[in-house]
């Protein structure tokens, strides 16, 4: 069976010798998120995640959502978990005190985000969702909505939405077509239909808050034309209870590839009653703050599945006996080996060991450049890490859930033929993890907005400072001979990832089918150098722990799996250099017809 | 009424225990610890009963290194009032904290003392019956229910035939059982309240109490390794080898 404890070690490690996590109760507002309270936090969210969460994960995918005349009923067991999940006060871990949220920095949101996608990720979009609408009410909406709005998603009384996709425009949002009406009384008529709505509706919340792109009437064209606005599926009474059913319902659920326990709706919108958030025709402005954020959430689902595919692919591995080691017998006794004493199995859980540890400390470290970029008073540090962030926010997304779709192929390939089997619940995660490549803007949309929008960025500026960062580390590492195994191949990955950033300015002016043709290729290439760079952080922080001779078996396993990386997961940056400045004509030779 | 619960730091019941090579002992370096699953229960029954408005105050105490500071606010973000933390790096055994033990109660005076009825790591059994014998109060063992009222307590136990009922005089000594209650996971806002809450820390010398180990431990060895299994082929056989092999019938 598939199985899952929480890497409780692992995070502490990040947080405390990588990352050095103490330095967030020196910000501003954050003073309580001291080492031993998060330490304390990421405990007590674990045993939620494995005694609840994680048993419901198998049950949902098997029994899915249930839709009868717009009324949409989640799997057995989901209303009561999320009752004692808001109960905990886990769906407003980073929300502000002053709407009742716990006020704790990204960081601990981050590291509790992967631990509830790893457990249940069908489950932890209903939280994740609302947590979206959050943000974008907070930032954005007038200070009435807010106060309605914002106590009830922090404690977790009411849910959210986000509403953008239609029918005919998923990507190019420019075409949107749902309308608003203005009325006399301020608010708005809205009408259209929206598709693929994550928790659009289902059971678990007296109300369910949809925040939804929208045209005006004298709207221009394309995405200048678009306005954000609040729809409630029932008009919130003025002490805060739930009113008359507004014009905003669920025509149908999606039967889908994985994710089942998440009800994707159809949403009808028939003259709902809504209200503008931020100024009009400036929507997707508002929606991109949080999409940016999203982002990074959907990254962490791809960290999340690969964590929990590689511990079942240990397990299994371990206790699957099969064939005998090429050097001889290692279990004499039995019948046969246990599967891990293969190469080629060994292969599969290095890539996916490689990729977790790795991932974790890169999604901690743009944590803490989150809390930074929010909190800290020195302005120069707010727009490094701000710089840090956009850079990194689609390397994260895109990278990570391609590797959480790998990992979880790994983990059944491990599995063998017991993989494909539905009891055995480890098929489950390549279906599931398969949407994250997907939604929040195809992996092929975020390199794009890699090289066409955040290299550019202020004349190269975000670029330069994540290069900055990684070449600063080279010089203070490299006369250490103990780094040199790590800091070389480090140095040369960022040297590829500056001939192919030369080789695009060089070219994508001529022809921007070049820069289309890389933006992939690119992506993955500065994704791997980012993770070699945490690597090297990582090994930094293992030799630390040598030195005090303590938990020596740890830090070993550490750097064994960063020379791992280096070894064989880091040379792709070679060839991808090389398809890189292969150029885009391969792409593009054929005419359309041809296919 | 205050009610003073007892809560261990043991070896976390997930992680596969291994026994030291030098076989004085069990690994604990590195290893997770985390709070007693029986004084869970205790606690869980405690904070129940200042819920029903039976208890004015709920204190959690710990005997050990500075470490059990974190079992202590386990204790304190599930509910409980404040903690006390007697702190020593000797090795601790069922006499030694059961003395200290009385000497908390005699300075908190509260009306009952729920301790869990064994630890996971030594399962001895003891403190709770040592306690009580210390003080001079009854005890309810393996309590499955419990029932405050007018100066007494009814309790359900667990014993080997079924389920005992007896009725016992406050101030009361209390072991739990594994059914007495289903602790709760404590909530994100408690976790950071319990930082807030105060725990005082006391030396066993302050207090007057000897802990100096009284058993010596010769040697710790791990069980044997379970061996393979063999069908039998009839009934009559198993009988045969119950009896004559392993002797248990
Ligand atoms: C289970 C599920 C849940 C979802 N949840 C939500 C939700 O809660 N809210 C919401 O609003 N939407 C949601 N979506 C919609 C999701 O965000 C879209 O499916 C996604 O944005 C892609 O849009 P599309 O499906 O129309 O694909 P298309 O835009 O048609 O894209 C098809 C392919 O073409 C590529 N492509 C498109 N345009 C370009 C371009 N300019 N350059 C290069 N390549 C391009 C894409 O990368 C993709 O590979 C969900 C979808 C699913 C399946
Ligand atoms: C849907 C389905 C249909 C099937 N149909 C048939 C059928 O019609 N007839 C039939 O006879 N069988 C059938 N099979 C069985 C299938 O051929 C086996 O599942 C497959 O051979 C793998 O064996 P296994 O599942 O026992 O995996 P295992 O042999 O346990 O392998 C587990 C993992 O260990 C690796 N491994 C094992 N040994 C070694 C080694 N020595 N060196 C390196 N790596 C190793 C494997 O590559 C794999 O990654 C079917 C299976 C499925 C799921």
């Amino acid at each position: 069976m598939a199985v899952y404890k929480a890497p409780i070690k692992d995070i502490q490690f990040v947080l405390n010798e990588v990352i050095d996590v103490s330095k967030l109760a020196k910000l501003p507002g954050y003073e309580d998120a001291t080492p031993d309270t998060i330490h304390a936090i990421v405990e007590e969210a674990a045993k939620l995640c494995e005694n609840v969460l994680f048993p419901l994960n198998r049950t949902g995918d098997e029994e899915g959502c249930h839709y009868e005349n717009g009324v949409v009923r989640t799997p057995k067991g989901f209303k009561e978990a999320y009752k004692q999940f808001a109960e905990g006060g886990w769906t407003g871990i980073t929300c502000d005190p002053e709407y009742g949220g716990q006020g704790l920095p990204a960081t601990v949101g981050f590291a509790l985000q992967e631990m509830f996608t790893a457990s249940n990720q069908a489950f932890a979009m209903y939280p994740g969702l609302s947590h979206g609408a959050y943000e974008a009410l907070s930032r954005h909406g007038s200070d009435e909505l807010k106060k309605r709005y914002l106590p009830k998603l922090a404690d977790g009384t009411w849910s959210g939405t986000m509403c953008l996709t239609e029918p005919h425009c998923g990507t190019d949002l420019g075409m949107l077509r749902t309308k608003a009406e203005p009325q006399a009384d301020g608010s708005y008529s809205l009408s259209g239909t929206k598709i693929f709505i994550s928790a659009g509706e289902h059971d678990l919340t007296e109300n369910i808050v949809h925040l939804v792109l929208a045209r005006l009437p004298d709207a221009p064209g394309g995405t200048k034309g678009i306005s954000l606005f609040i729809v409630p599926k029932f008009l919130p009474k003025a002490d805060g209870s739930v009113g008359e059913r507004n014009g905003i319902r669920c025509g149908a659920i999606e039967h889908k590839m994985g994710i089942k326990a998440n009800a994707t709706c159809v949403m009808n919108l028939d003259g709902a009653t809504g209200w503008l958030v931020g100024e009009a025709n400036k929507g997707m402005t508002a929606m991109f703050v949080m999409m940016n954020a999203a982002r990074l959430g959907v990254g962490m689902q791809g960290l999340g599945i690969a964590e929990t595919s590689y511990q079942s692919a240990v397990a299994y591995a371990r206790d699957r006996l099969q064939g005998r080691s090429l050097t001889g017998p290692k279990n004499a006794g039995g019948p046969a080996d246990p599967i891990i004493v293969h190469p080629d199995v060994r292969r599969m859980l290095m890539i996916q060991k490689s990729f977790t540890e790795g991932a974790r400390a890169l999604a901690l470290w743009v944590g803490m450049l989150i809390d930074e970029a929010h909190s800290h008073p020195d302005a120069a540090t707010r727009e490094a890490a701000d710089d840090l962030i956009q850079m990194l926010t689609p390397i994260i997304k895109a990278y990570f859930t391609d590797m959480g779709s790998e990992c979880a192929n790994l983990a059944v390939q491990t599995w063998g033929g017991h993989g494909f089997i539905r009891e055995n619940g480890v098929e489950q995660f390549v279906r599931d993890a398969r949407i994250t490549q997907l939604y929040e803007g195809t992996n092929g949309i975020q390199a794009l907005d890699l090289v066409g929008r955040k290299l550019p960025m202020k004349g190269g500026r975000a670029a330069q400072r994540l290069l900055g960062e990684i070449s600063g580390f080279i010089a203070q590492h490299k006369g250490n001979e103990k780094m040199k195994e790590f800091v070389e191949p480090l140095e040369k990955a960022m040297g590829r990832v500056q001939d192919s950033a030369l080789f695009l300015m060089q070219n994508a002016m001529k022809n921007p089918d070049e820069a289309g043709g890389a933006a992939s290729d690119l992506l993955r290439l500065m994704a791997l150098t980012a993770m070699a760079y945490m690597w090297n952080r990582i090994v930094v922080a293992s030799h630390k722990g040598l030195e005090a001779a303590n938990d020596n078996a740890f830090y070993e396993a550490k750097i064994a799996t960063a020379r791992f990386f280096m070894a064989r997961v880091l040379p792709q940056t070679v060839s991808l250099n090389h398809q890189i400045k292969a150029g885009a004509s391969t792409l593009m030779a054929l005419p359309a017809e041809a296919f | 009424m205050k009610v003073l619960v007892a809560v261990k730091r043991v070896i976390d019941y997930n992680v596969k225990i291994r026994v030291k090579a030098d076989n004085t002992g069990v690994e604990t370096a590195n290893v997770k610890m985390s709070m007693n699953p029986f004084d869970e229960i205790a606690v869980e029954e405690a904070i129940r009963m200042k819920e029903k408005g039976a208890a004015t105050e709920v204190i959690a105490f710990s005997a050990g290194p500075a470490q059990c500071q974190e079992t202590i606010r386990t204790a304190l973000a599930m509910g409980a009032d404040r903690g006390v933390l007697v702190q020593t790096d000797a090795e601790l055994q069922p006499l030694a904290v059961a003395k200290l033990l009385k000497a908390v109660v005699d300075k908190e005076q509260p009306g009952l003392v729920i301790v869990g009825k064994q630890a996971i790591d030594d399962d001895s059994n003891q403190t709770g019956q040592m306690l009580a014998a210390l003080l001079g109060w009854s005890v309810g063992t393996f309590a499955n229910k419990l029932n405050v009222a007018d100066g007494s307590v009814e309790v359900k136990r667990e014993v080997d035939g079924g389920l005992e009922n007896i009725k016992i005089k406050m101030p009361a000594v209390i072991t739990t059982d594994l059914r007495l209650n289903e602790p709760r996971y404590a909530s994100l806002p408690n976790i950071m309240k319990a930082k807030k809450k105060p725990i005082e820390t006391l030396a066993p010398d302050a207090l007057g109490v000897d802990v100096a180990p009284r058993l010596k431990t010769l040697k710790v060895e791990e069980p044997p390794k379970r061996k393979a299994g063999i069908k039998v082929k009839t009934v009559a056989e198993l009988v045969e080898k119950l009896r004559n092999e392993a002797g248990v019938i």
